[in-house]
């Protein structure tokens, strides 16, 4: 059993936890995630990686309630338990050696490209953070950014926080206005990946993304998470997260994702029944 | 008077109508008076040629002359000692090509069912007999199994005998290994594994969960800050194998490990009671031919398929799968489409799978592997339709242990390379056994070797010790 050492309402349906998970702590670096699982019949759900503190022993994960396991975890509160919790899985993120980097979160995405921002920003790199929300009530980790980079643009798709556009219109005007970047990480829905990636092939920066696909031990047993990288099927939790964006096949990852979609709906269903009855 | 029948005593089924839509155990075990009459077949050579065929060398003539006495528990003692899982070995084991092989009987006829009685053994002291947790003296070296399959709970069990302080860590959730996730319950249930893991624990063994060694913890630690002395490394053959062939990524392809998974450690055939999904289409194909394609097909049958096929490139004959799993899918009425090898994937325009593109194949001459080697016909492509597929064609072993431990040695396939039959690595107080070792084998190898490196690392700590 794991303990929910704190939780914070990031916005309306995303939640910062920190959990008590020492061994995971102990190892955990920027890039890597983990599997938890709310209770005996939850799902095993990966999350990457927020933050963590060794000292304390915990963990930060952020998330969306987007599906049963997501919205049961998230009517959990401080001091309560959950069953299980697995990490820290996937390989760390390769930011050595970069001298000045883009890093672009797409909304819940926000919550992964952070630690990788402060890593890079720890690391000396020139970091600018750029991230994407469809409205302001959405905007997450605002102030956290602004504290581990060195230029920061939270822009809104409706344009309700002052500035409007997506994050590749900001990438893109960052780089006409003469930013030279040797790195761009981008985290965030698939699509937005997809089009980072397609702007930065033109002006050849190297670009990270990473990818959080359907899985279910997150050790390579399962090959539920295989995607396609440079024409080779890899297996997203042990040859990733991260991927060299320019080699990724989005559209075949983009309709993978759907795979589940009607059980999805169901469960949700499902769970609203229960809410009801607990109501 | 031996019973000279030439045939084994019918093992007694769950009624037909349950078949394929309960996951409950298919064959229910010999009653007394049955597991006797089979017991009266066994003519007790001398030169016992069953044990020559068991891997772990169980006195198998022995056994079966108590339970013609009726000393049911003493059979079960029997077994236990050389081989500590009888319960799952009598269920899983492929006896056809081991004990009963060798037996005397199956010259003219067919063999005693040596498999049948020693399930029978098992689940009668499982029901009747009474546990006791065997006096030990404690030595307090601690030693650490990674892996709670079959050969680390064999390798735990023998350690906690010899008064070890042991500790398996399991990076699922639950413990049992490929028992768990791997093997359904309509051949294994999980009572009688958890039954297994209580035995362990009863006699002193901490499991740990949740911890993946290789990520959670290194080797290298569990020396050097946990105080293990020594480590014995049971991750199994966990890595799925694809086809690389065309269309693989389509929704509805599984790997049979995540197809079972859902199944059998996430119990997905409850959903949406319990949380995880799982997709069964009304036609299945299932390609490959051992126990890990039987056991997703007869899965897929009871998840509510109309027709599973079972796609395989060799003949019947050389199917690697259990005898009795190949006619238990059968008689299920799975199809089998065997001299057939798949060479595409075909797709709807929502990227679900719709068919599989099959060429038949011919058995020509005889490979490395002493089968015969089977060679497509040229223009027999055909396609049959499905909505899911499933691979089951083989693992390999997980290299995230090998790829964090340094001078741990593997081969080309990534196994394991150990010194000598005791599964001793290339690093010192490091051991292995089961199929991280061997590639994808036998649960009764994988017990087997886990029990021999316990007897190595008993023999190499107290070596250190005086």
């Amino acid at each position: 059993m794991y303990k929910i050492l704190k939780k914070k309402i990031l916005s309306d349906s995303i939640k910062l936890m920190e959990i008590h998970a020492p061994l995971v702590a102990k190892k955990a670096q920027a890039g890597q995630f983990i599997i938890f699982r709310v209770d005996e019949k939850g799902e095993r759900v990966p999350l990457t990686i927020a933050d963590y503190d060794r000292e304390k022993g915990s963990v930060t994960i952020i998330f969306q309630e987007v599906g049963k396991s997501t919205i049961k975890l998230g009517q959990k509160e401080e001091g309560e338990y959950i069953l299980d919790f697995l990490g820290p899985l996937g390989n760390p993120s390769h930011l050595e050696g970069y001298k000045k980097a883009a890093v672009i979160g797409g909304g819940l995405g926000t919550a992964i490209s952070y630690p990788q921002a402060k890593t890079l920003y720890n690391l000396g790199c020139e970091v600018h953070a750029i991230a994407g929300f469809r409205n302001k009530d959405l905007i997450i980790l605002e102030d956290e950014l602004k504290q581990i980079s060195h230029r920061c643009i939270i822009t809104t798709d409706d344009g309700s926080n002052g500035t409007k556009g997506f994050v590749t219109d900001i990438l893109k005007q960052l780089i006409a206005e003469g930013n030279k970047y040797d790195l761009v990480v981008a985290i965030g829905p698939l699509m937005m990946m997809k089009a980072v990636c397609d702007i930065t092939r033109e002006y050849g920066i190297k670009t990270i993304i990473s990818m959080n696909p359907i899985m279910i031990d997150g050790t390579g047993m399962c090959g539920g998470c295989r995607i396609r990288v440079g024409g080779e099927t890899k297996f997203a939790c042990v040859d990733g997260p991260d991927f060299d964006g320019h080699l990724v096949d989005f559209d075949d990852a983009i309709k993978r994702q759907a795979m589940y979609k009607k059980f999805e709906k169901e469960a949700l269903h499902q769970c609203r029944l229960e809410g009801m009855k607990n109501a | 008077m031996p019973n000279m029948s030439p045939k084994k005593t019918p093992m007694p089924h769950i009624e037909d109508k349950l078949r394929t839509t309960t996951f409950k155990e298919v064959a229910l075990g010999y009653s007394e008076e049955e597991a006797k009459q089979e017991a009266e077949r066994c003519l007790n050579c001398k030169h016992r040629p069953c044990v020559s065929g068991c891997p772990v060398g169980v006195q198998i003539p022995d056994f079966i002359s108590l339970i013609k006495e009726g000393r049911y528990i003493e059979a079960y003692e029997k077994i236990t000692e050389t081989n500590t899982l009888p319960a799952i070995c009598g269920r899983v084991c492929p006896q056809e090509n081991q004990c009963e092989k060798y037996c005397v009987r199956g010259i003219k006829g067919e063999s005693v069912g040596i498999g049948r009685l020693e399930r029978f053994a098992a689940d009668y002291y499982l029901k009747h007999g009474e546990f006791k947790a065997p006096k030990i003296e404690k030595n307090n070296i601690k030693v650490a199994v990674i892996g709670s399959g079959p050969a680390g709970l064999a390798c735990a069990g023998e350690l906690a005998k010899r008064g070890y302080d042991v500790t398996i860590f399991e990076a699922f959730h639950k413990p049992g290994g490929v028992l768990v996730y791997g093997i359904p319950e309509f051949r294994l249930p999980k009572e009688i594994v958890q039954k297994e893991i209580d035995a362990l624990t009863q006699m002193g063994v901490k499991i740990q969960t949740n911890v993946v060694v290789g990520k959670s913890i290194l080797i290298e630690e569990l020396f050097n800050e946990y105080g293990f002395s020594a480590v014995f490394i049971g991750t199994g053959a966990g890595l799925p194998s694809f086809l690389n062939i065309e269309g693989e990524s389509y929704n509805g392809v599984y790997s049979a490990n995540e197809f079972l998974t859902r199944i059998n450690l996430m119990k997905a055939y409850e959903f949406p009671n319990v949380d995880t999904p799982i997709y069964v289409g009304k036609k299945v194909a299932v390609v490959g031919g051992g126990n890990v394609a039987m056991d997703a097909a007869r899965s897929a049958k009871r998840l509510g398929a109309d027709e599973v096929y079972i796609i395989y490139r060799r003949s019947e004959k050389e199917m690697p799968a259990r005898r009795e799993e190949v006619e238990h899918a059968k008689e299920e009425g799975i199809i089998f489409k065997v001299l057939t090898n798949p060479v595409r994937i075909l797709g709807d325009e929502n990227y679900w799978v719709k068919g599989i593109e099959v060429v038949d194949m011919v058995l020509g001459d005889v490979d490395e592997s002493g089968r015969q080697k089977p060679v497509e016909v040229e223009g027999s492509n055909h396609v049959i339709d499905v909505n899911t597929v499933i691979i089951a064609i083989g693992q390999t072993p997980n290299p995230l242990i090998k790829n964090t431990t340094k001078g741990l040695e593997t081969n080309k396939k990534g196994c394991i390379v150990t010194k000598d039959e005791y599964g001793q690595t290339s690093l010192e107080n490091v051991y292995a056994g089961g199929d991280a070792v061997t590639g994808a084998a036998t649960v009764i190898l994988a017990m087997g070797a886990g029990r021999k490196a316990a007897m190595a690392i008993d023999k190499k700590l107290k070596g250190e010790k005086d």
